[in-house]
Order: structure tokens, then C-alpha cells, then sequence
């Protein structure tokens, strides 16, 4: 063992970016010099630094650096070790001003407490960070008071609906039944979202305790973790984690020396988005089609094979340990009144800081994204934050100081969702938005409910009919029209919430609409078959680089003559614009 | 040509009677065969005795499972919302040209490639991206594309 440690982050993300590579150069350099030990860790969440080295132990404290290159990561060592690191490299630091410690210094880490600091595959290292203290506390409590400690944390379900987690346990909890549930549901499918992917990566231990301790209160012994096939490494950890914790003695049989036994499966989904919807994930868990079914009954009285079954998402789950630990008197000090706590974000898009963040309920968007996201990613200003995924909807600048809580997001239109946060800027074509997302949830939709399964498709049709300059002046009374009658007429949460991108951006952004259908413009230049290229006369010097590109010779001018474009002819293929070194072609 | 079954007959054992097996039963079955033929399909109907039309209807319903044959590699094409505004539909026509695939189809004819699109990879900051087999491969531009496609082809000889 040496003092000086050195961690790499392995996560998805940072694997993709270059992680591996840099891990090897270390392996090697360890060989041969050592003095150090070598290490792995998960996210810390900042996604955009990627590939992320830590180094402690030294004079210099704890350091990361970002944006790490294989090839100069020996030399950053030596530095370190000679108290001599240059700052450039350097994003967080407990000694040192590193650029981005501000960005952490907004945050409140509760679910994501460990991520990026454990290494997720050592149940020692959890253990070494109070892990599994929470377990050995609950079993020494009655279930009951369990239940009232959670329903009087306040804490709801992180998954997006946002319902009391305490009270969701206590109907569980009273059904009658000998054989029950727990599950929990990791099959994020929102695209834009990646939180539940790297609490799993990151910290394993801490949702699979928070279950145990569930099945502990509402007396089930069997549990399910159903999560995306598309996450194999979250998969990895989970199935490493449930091994190291059997072996423990904190899952199978006789729990810790006391009567309760839990046995954990992680089930891993096949691709359905609807199977993120709770009745859906039982129906895949047994095997069959994942359609919704209708509620009444509900899980918590007939779920899993008929058995009274409690579901809740990886956030919930991962909260438990903390709200046993430190009370809930503690985790009412976080967040507001109605939605105490934290909640996790993925924030992604045109955002400079794009990444994992947690922060404390309560706090207002702009400080989301200026503050802890680090603002714009470009000099284009923000337009929209999309939230909550295809069931969410898009927040404009002018309301930017609404405060993160369930009741505040949900009167924009939008939703808390699971997390996902989309950066917008100016180049973002509303309406374009609108039909990506009603392109998904229509794909997406299991055909059950005739409303979504076709009404989704005719709002389809219409939107991109739209962005395709053939829009027709009722066509946003018909979207309207659907929408309400899709909200009524759909049994589960995908079609009941699949109007909500079209109406967002309906009451915010009508003008767009509008310009698409009467203007025939697409005022973001996205949409292409709306686009005009025209040249720009007072910045075109007549350098014809942009006539010897069109493929279909639609620009006309002499050199160093002003050019000009066919408008008839043009194909809005965009040559033109890319190959204009003067930007003197207009593109909207 | 008639499907050789035999080497499915170790997983059918494995999960001949038990309940909620048919999905991660598919899941093998198709890591074996590459792909679920309806002959596959029928023939596992006839051993597990459960009706072909509930192994059609789930093998239908998941997009993980393939009716027909794949490329030898598999390339993912990220749609999620932060790769859909990095311009993920550029990256998309860059690969269609690239293999040389027109419309609707999805696998060259040298079966060493198949293209897919999917939901999200959750790398949102790498965006936009693509996945080949396990290797993702992030902030790409529609430029690139043909290089990262020459390493695999390369492999080949081709």
C-alpha cells in the first residue's frame, strides 16, 4: 500500500472517452516504478472532462484532472509528486482553485455521495464509507417504524410522478399475500437520460441496501432489478455487488443472524420503452409482451405473479440508506417543504458542463444551468430546457426562475421526470423537437390504447407535414385536439403523457409554429426543406467557392462579383454555406 | 436449408417448465443463432409446448430481438434528444453512404455490417454517438465517419 493513490474513472462514459487507454499507460508505468496504487472509480459527473484521473496522498491533496491524455499522464504524475502539477489540467481540487470547483460547490450529494469516489466493484470500499450501516440499523427496528421514518422524510418517487414513497410502502406492506415484491426499475428509457445508469455504475451497494431494507419493512424476500440491456456495465456491477453482498451475509438467507432472508435478481430488459411503465415491467418480468395493464388492482395487491409487488426507481431506492442513517428530520433540512431532498439531473445539450449533477430541490433553473452547468456551451443564446424526456415538455427562457419541485415544474407543462435536462439554444427548431419526441413515444407506443397507438401517429403526420413546409392553418387546432383526447383516452403513463412536447412547445413557442405553417420559414434553420441560402451581397467578395460547389449550378456571378442563388433550382443541400470562408450566405 | 437446433438443446433444458423464462430464453437463443428464424421460433414452441404465437408475439414486441439475419458488426446510431440536436441524422446519412445502403435497408450485402438506431446510449456528452459492437465512439461529425468504418474493414482485408 502506498500513500499516493491514483483513480481513474471508468464509467460508460468515461470508457467511451478514452478511459481504458489511459488506465493501461498507468498499469504499465506502475510495473515499473510503483510507488503508487492504482485504482478505479465510477462518475463523478462531470461527463465532459472525460477521461477523469484523480491523484492524492500528496502534499497537493486531492486533484483531478480532466480531459486526460494518455500520453501525458505519466509526466502529470511525476509533477504531482514533485508539487509542481500546472493548473491547466487541473478541474477540482480540495487545496487548489481547480476550474470547475464551483460547479460541485453547488451541489448536494446524497444518491451520488459515493459516485466517483468508491470503486463499485469492492463492497470493502462501501463498506469503508458507511455502507451497510443503515441495514444493521433497520433490522433493529420494527418494519413499521421504518415506514413512518420514510413517509416522514417527506421523499417521493424520484421516477417522475413524483408519489410518497412511504405511503407507496405502506399500502405494500398491508396487503395480504405470504409471498411478495420489491423491484426496482432501472429501465431508464428517456432519451437524454443517463442518471439511474451511473448511480448503478458508481455505487451498486447503495440501491441494493436501500432494497433490502424496503423488503425488510413491507416483509417481501424475493426482489427484482429490471434494468436496460443497453447498460451492460451497470449490469456488470449490479451482478459483482449482489455476489459480494451474499457472501457478506447481507443478502440470502437469515440476513445478518436475523429471521429475514431476501433473495436479489437482476433482470435485464429486451428494448421496450413502455416497459418503464410499472404494470408493463411485471408483464416483461414474467416473461410476456410489456403492455400496461389496468389499474385497479394495483401492484401493491396484485402485482408479480399475482403477489403484492412494491416498484420503485433506482433514486428512490439509492435515497434509503441516507433517510435510515441520518434521519428524517436530516433529509427534511434539504429541498422544500412539499419535495424535500435532492434530485439527481442529467443535464445534456448546448450546456458547457454537461454531466451528472445532484442538487437540493428548491433551487431555481437559471442557477442550474449558469451556475452549476456552467452556462451555454456556445455564444447562441438559450432558448429552452427540455425536461422530463418525451413525457416532459420544454421550459423557455422566461421562466427560468422557476424552482426545481414536483408542483412548480408540473404548472409549466413540463415534468420533474427521472431527470433528463436538455439544453437548447437558438439554433433548436421547436417544432422539430416536438416531432424527434412524438416520432419516439409514436415508435414506442405498445398499441394497447387505440388513442396512442394511432391518435400519436396522426399528431405525427401533422407535425411533420409541418416542418416539412406544408402545414395547414388548422393544424394546430387538430394537435390540440388529439392531445386532449389522447390524455383521456390511454391507459398508462407513455400515451397519457406523450402530448406534453407538442403542447410545451404550443404555449411557449406558437410563433415558430406559426412561421412554419403561414411564413413557410423554419426562424431556427433546422427544418431543411424550409431553408432559403441567399448571399449576403455586403460580405460576398465574388471568390465563386461557393458556385463551383452547388451540384446542381443554381449560383450565378462573375469573379469578384456579387453571386446569387436560384431560389427555383436550389436543392438546400448547404454546400454553399460550408464552403463560403467569408459567411457570406445566409442560411434561415 | 434446414436450421441445425442441436446446439439449442443445452438452454431448452435449462429452462424447460420454469416461469418468466421466455425473454432471457430468446436472449440465448439468439446469441446462439444470430437471429430468431420463425423455424427456430417453431421448433421452440414444440419443445418448451408453448403456443409459437406467444414466442412470436414477444419476439416481436422487443426491439432487441431479430427476425433476420445480421451483419457481423452491429453499429448503433444514438437517437436520443441531445444526440437528435447534435445533428445525429448527419451521422446517420454519413454511414448510410459510407456502406452504401439505400432506403429501408439496414445490412450491406457483404453481411459485415448491420445499422440500427437506439433510443440512447446515455453518453449525452459525447454527443452525437455511435456505438459499433462494444466500442463507443463519441462527438463525431458526418466527416469521420469513413475512417472509424476503414479500421473495421481493414480487419477483413477488405
Amino acid at each position: 500500500m502506498s500513500e499516493i493513490k491514483v483513480k481513474v474513472g471508468m464509467a460508460s462514459c468515461g470508457v467511451a472517452a478514452g478511459a481504458s487507454e489511459v488506465y493501461d499507460v498507468l498499469t504499465r508505468y506502475q510495473k515499473e516504478s510503483g510507488g503508487f496504487d492504482l485504482g478505479s472509480t465510477a462518475c463523478i459527473g462531470m461527463c465532459f472532462e472525460e477521461p477523469i484521473v484523480e491523484f492524492s496522498g500528496g502534499s497537493l491533496g486531492s486533484v483531478s484532472l480532466g480531459a486526460v491524455d494518455p500520453a501525458k499522464i505519466e509526466e502529470h504524475l511525476k509533477d504531482y509528486l514533485d508539487n509542481k502539477l500546472p493548473d491547466a489540467n487541473i478541474i477540482q481540487a480540495d487545496k487548489h482553485n481547480g476550474k470547475h470547483n464551483e460547479l460541485l460547490a453547488g451541489q448536494t450529494r446524497i444518491v451520488l455521495r459515493n459516485c466517483g469516489v468508491i470503486d463499485p466493484k469492492s463492497i470493502e470500499d462501501y463498506e469503508a464509507h458507511g455502507g451497510y450501516t443503515a441495514l444493521k440499523k433497520a433490522l433493529a427496528m420494527d418494519p413499521d417504524e421504518i415506514i413512518d421514518e420514510v413517509k416522514a422524510s417527506g421523499l417521493r418517487g424520484r421516477g417522475g410522478a413524483g408519489f410518497s414513497t412511504g405511503l407507496k410502502w405502506s399500502f405494500a406492506a398491508r396487503a395480504k399475500g405470504k409471498k411478495k415484491y420489491v423491484i426496482c426499475n432501472a429501465d431508464e428509457g428517456d432519451p437524454g437520460a443517463f442518471m439511474d445508469r451511473s448511480t448503478l455504475e458508481g455505487d451498486p451497494h447503495n440501491v441494493i441496501e436501500g432494497m433490502i431494507i424496503g423488503a425488510y419493512a413491507m416483509g417481501a424476500d424475493e426482489g427484482y432489478i429490471y434494468c436496460r440491456a443497453e447498460y451492460p456495465m451497470a449490469i456488470r456491477h449490479l451482478l459483482i455487488a449482489i455476489e459480494k453482498a451474499e457472501e457478506k451475509g447481507y443478502l440470502g438467507k437469515k440476513i445478518l443472524g436475523t429471521d429475514f432472508s431476501f433473495e436479489l435478481h437482476v433482470k435485464e430488459g429486451a428494448g421496450a420503452f413502455v416497459c418503464g411503465e410499472e404494470t408493463a415491467l411485471m408483464q416483461s418480468i414474467e416473461g410476456k409482451r410489456g403492455m400496461p395493464t389496468i389499474r385497479p388492482p394495483f401492484p401493491a395487491e396484485s402485482g408479480l405473479w399475482g403477489c403484492p409487488t412494491n416498484i420503485n426507481n433506482v433514486e428512490t431506492w439509492a435515497n434509503i440508506t441516507y433517510i435510515i442513517n441520518q434521519g428524517s428530520v436530516e433529509f427534511r433540512k434539504i429541498g422544500t417543504d412539499k419535495s424535500p431532498g435532492t434530485k439527481v439531473f442529467a443535464l445534456a445539450g448546448k450546456i458547457a458542463g454537461s454531466g451528472l449533477i445532484e442538487v437540493p430541490m428548491g433551487i431555481e433553473l437559471r442557477d442550474i444551468i449558469y451556475k452549476v452547468g456552467g452556462g451555454m456551451k456556445t455564444d447562441k443564446p438559450f432558448k429552452a430546457v427540455q425536461m422530463g424526456g418525451p413525457s416532459g415538455g420544454c421550459i423557455p427562457a422566461s421562466l427560468l426562475d422557476t424552482i426545481v419541485d414536483y408542483d412548480s415544474i408540473n404548472a409549466t407543462g413540463a415534468i420533474m421526470g427521472s431527470g433528463g435536462m436538455v439544453v437548447m439554444d437558438s439554433g433548436t427548431c421547436m417544432v422539430d423537437v416536438a416531432r424527434f419526441f412524438l416520432h419516439f413515444t409514436q415508435s414506442e407506443s405498445c398499441g394497447k390504447c387505440t388513442f396512442c397507438r394511432i391518435g400519436t401517429r396522426r399528431m405525427l403526420e401533422i407535425l411533420t407535414r409541418i416542418t416539412e413546409g406544408k402545414g395547414e392553418p388548422e393544424d394546430i387546432d387538430k394537435l390540440e385536439d388529439l392531445a386532449a383526447n389522447i390524455i383521456k383516452g390511454s391507459l398508462c403513463g407513455l400515451g397519457q403523457t406523450a402530448p406534453n412536447p407538442v403542447l410545451t412547445t404550443l404555449r411557449y413557442f406558437r410563433d415558430e409554429y406559426l412561421a412554419h405553417i403561414e411564413a413557410k420559414r423554419c426562424p431556427a434553420g433546422v427544418c431543411n426543406s424550409l431553408l432559403r441560402y441567399e448571399v449576403i451581397p455586403d460580405k460576398c467578395v465574388g471568390c465563386t467557392a461557393c458556385a463551383r460547389k452547388c451540384p446542381v449550378s443554381c449560383i450565378s456571378g462573375k469573379v469578384k462579383e456579387v453571386h446569387y442563388i436560384d431560389q427555383e433550382e436550389c436543392i438546400r443541400c448547404g454546400a454553399c454555406y460550408s464552403a463560403c470562408k467569408f459567411g457570406a450566405i445566409n442560411k434561415g | 436449408m434446414e436450421q441445425d437446433f442441436s446446439p439449442l438443446a443445452e438452454s431448452i433444458k435449462r429452462y424447460r417448465g420454469k416461469p418468466g423464462i421466455l425473454i432471457p430464453l430468446l436472449q440465448e437463443v439468439q446469441q446462439i443463432m444470430g437471429y430468431l428464424s420463425i423455424d427456430t421460433m417453431a421448433h421452440l414452441s414444440r419443445e418448451l409446448d408453448i403456443p409459437a404465437a406467444e414466442i412470436y408475439g414477444v419476439a416481436t414486441f422487443y426491439s432487441m430481438f431479430k427476425l433476420k439475419p445480421q451483419g457481423k458488426h452491429i453499429i448503433r446510431i444514438c437517437k436520443g434528444t441531445a444526440c437528435h440536436v447534435s445533428d445525429a441524422d448527419g451521422i446517420k446519412d454519413a454511414l448510410k453512404s459510407s456502406l452504401g445502403l439505400e432506403g429501408e435497408e439496414d445490412t450491406t450485402k457483404d453481411m459485415l455490417f448491420t445499422l440500427m438506431e437506439v433510443a440512447c446510449l446515455g453518453c449525452c456528452s459525447l454527443a452525437p454517438v455511435i456505438m459499433i459492437d462494444d466500442t463507443t465512439y463519441g462527438k463525431l461529425s458526418p466527416d469521420g465517419i469513413p475512417k472509424i468504418l476503414e479500421r473495421y474493414a481493414y480487419e477483413e482485408g477488405k
